[in-house]
């Protein structure tokens, strides 16, 4: 019997089965246990829940979730479309070097980006020296600890996960649709808005959810960049857990947060394979 | 066709942007080399104090290898288990295999705060916050599924009739298994090895709640000195992480290169 189709298939699952069992015990077991916690702590029932409506802080904060994540996700999207269009529009060469700057920003420690954030956005900052010798502005601008500071870093590293998926929908553009549109009289202009922006929708989808995605739980340059004073719910659960010890409401926001993910990721997974996003990511 | 004007212009305004990504991290060397005991650019004078100082720190020398004790050992296990489970999946290639895959890359998207109070919670009684061996479980779960992906795309290009052939010949599964599937596979199989290495390395979230005094990795002794934010020694590690990133960007760039090589002739 060696080699038939259903033994091949037994020793496949062995295979899968050590990581498979990894996962079931070390990750999805934790976290439906946080599930759990969120109708459970401090007492059973939907207390946790009913905050979002009670708790004017919560809905704060939730508030300055959103409008971060969208502002981000709005900025990186068209600055990617920028650099994407550009990389497929160019020589090999070329971009063969824009793609090393890309995945070399895409390397680098988000802590270590953040931290050069810091050096260049501080009062005392590269920024607002330079601004203040060359006599463009008399007084520093606040960047940290308010949203502006907070918006650039999440931009900054956002822009690559930005690029990824609207480089691979441009990359299959087929180029005679362009040429059939120019030699049928469209201009440029009209070609780039009624033909090439329509073809890339799927791209533009997927770019903004996972952006959106990324920017809901990030915790790393909001918490640097906002010095306690931008709260986003990343965060706050921190502080839920390390500090206050309040386990049911950072149970319950950890919930929202992670079926709001799970559901955007099944909007993005209509519109483009995962696997092109995730495969392409980092190789 | 004749290039136009916006067109042109967006292709400066895309370099201008691809600069602006790369270009901050760089603040970091000068600012290392100050001479000054706190955060500045350096004005004329350069120093290495900060560089000797980091080296010379029992702390900083401590975190710099309790973190490539934890990222090899949790590469070495993601990569085992990441490859053979590809494997797998590979082999079952059916809607459950694909179910069961998708259910695999969860760690990757489930943003990094949830998977770092789920396994706190997990790990509190069972004594293993503040240990080499939590940390490691965390990390590996979290980077076998980077390992998962990248031989997965290597899979796709193998021919499964090879592995037929050298079962008909005779080989054993585990022959085959080392002599014609591992072999094929080899860049994939690098390549999320050193995925998974730079995500331990770098990761902080999880830390964060995982370590305490014993076990205090490179990024979580950054944090503490970025939240301090005075002493330039932070400076000096951010350098000596932006060097090792580069190493490890061009090992993955030559690897990718001869992989591409090797699929063409």
């Amino acid at each position: 019997m060696n080699g038939s189709p259903l033994r091949r298939i037994g020793t496949g699952w062995l295979l899968v089965l050590p990581f498979l069992a990894l996962v079931v015990a070390l990750f999805l077991g934790p976290i439906v246990n946080i599930l759990w916690l969120s109708v459970t702590d401090p007492e059973p029932g939907l207390g946790n829940y009913a905050a979002l409506v009670t708790s004017d802080n919560l809905v704060g904060i939730l508030w300055t979730t959103i409008r971060i994540c969208v502002i981000t996700t709005a900025f990186s999207v068209i600055f990617g479309y920028s650099i994407a269009y550009a990389m497929v529009h160019v020589a090999q060469g070329s971009r063969n070097q824009m793609l090393s700057l890309l995945l070399v920003s895409f390397w680098i420690s988000v802590l270590v980006r953040t931290f050069s954030w810091l050096m260049l956005l501080g009062r005392k900052g590269l920024v607002n020296e330079t601004l203040v010798n060359i006599g463009i502005i008399a007084e520093p601008i606040e960047f940290m600890r308010n949203e502006l500071g907070v918006l650039i870093g999440m931009v900054h590293y956002m822009i690559p996960y930005a690029v990824l998926p609207l480089l691979a929908v441009m990359q299959n553009i087929d180029g005679r649709v362009l040429s059939a549109s120019r030699s049928l009289g469209a201009t440029g202009q009209q070609t780039f808005w009624r033909v090439y922006l329509p073809l890339t929708r799927p791209g533009l989808v997927a770019a903004s959810l996972l952006v959106f995605i990324l920017s809901l739980g990030f915790y790393v340059t909001p918490a640097i960049l906002g010095g306690g004073k931008v709260l986003m719910v990343a965060e706050y659960i921190s502080v839920q857990i390390l500090v206050t010890l309040r386990w049911g409401t950072a149970a319950m926001l950890a919930a929202l947060m992670l079926f709001g993910v799970l559901a955007l990721l099944f909007l993005m997974s209509r519109f483009m394979k995962l696997s092109t996003i995730f495969g392409g990511a980092k190789a | 066709m004749r290039r136009s004007f916006s067109e042109t212009l967006n292709r400066y305004w895309a370099w201008l942007l691809l600069l602006f990504l790369v270009a901050p991290a760089l603040i970091a060397i000068p600012v290392s080399l100050t001479p000054k005991r706190f955060l500045s650019m350096p004005k004329g004078e350069l120093s290495l104090r900060h560089f000797e100082k980091l080296f010379g720190s029992e702390e900083w020398m401590s975190s710099f290898w309790q973190s490539a004790v934890i990222g090899l050992t949790s590469a070495a296990l993601a990569t085992a288990l990441g490859t053979l489970c590809a494997i797998g999946l590979w082999r079952v290639s059916s809607k459950w295999g694909e179910a069961v895959r998708a259910f695999l890359l969860l760690p990757l998207v489930v943003p990094p705060i949830i998977s770092a109070m789920a396994f706190y919670r997990f790990m509190v009684p069972l004594g293993l916050i503040d240990t080499y061996a939590g940390l490691i479980l965390a990390h590996t779960v979290l980077a076998a599924p980077l390992v998962l992906i990248t031989v997965s795309a290597s899979l796709a290009g193998f021919d499964p009739r090879l592995e037929q052939a050298s079962r008909n010949l005779g080989a054993s599964n585990w022959t085959t298994m080392r002599r014609v599937i591992l072999p094929s596979i080899r860049p994939g199989v690098l390549a999320g090895a050193i995925f998974a290495f730079i995500a331990s390395w770098d990761e902080i979230v999880v830390t964060l709640f995982l370590s305490k005094f014993n076990v205090y990795t490179l990024p979580r002794r950054m944090w503490n000195g970025i939240r301090e934010n005075t002493d330039p020694t932070v400076a000096a590690a951010a350098v000596v992480l932006i060097a090792i990133t580069i190493i490890f960007f061009i090992i993955q760039a030559l690897n990718a290169r001869r992989s591409r090589n090797s699929g063409e002739t």
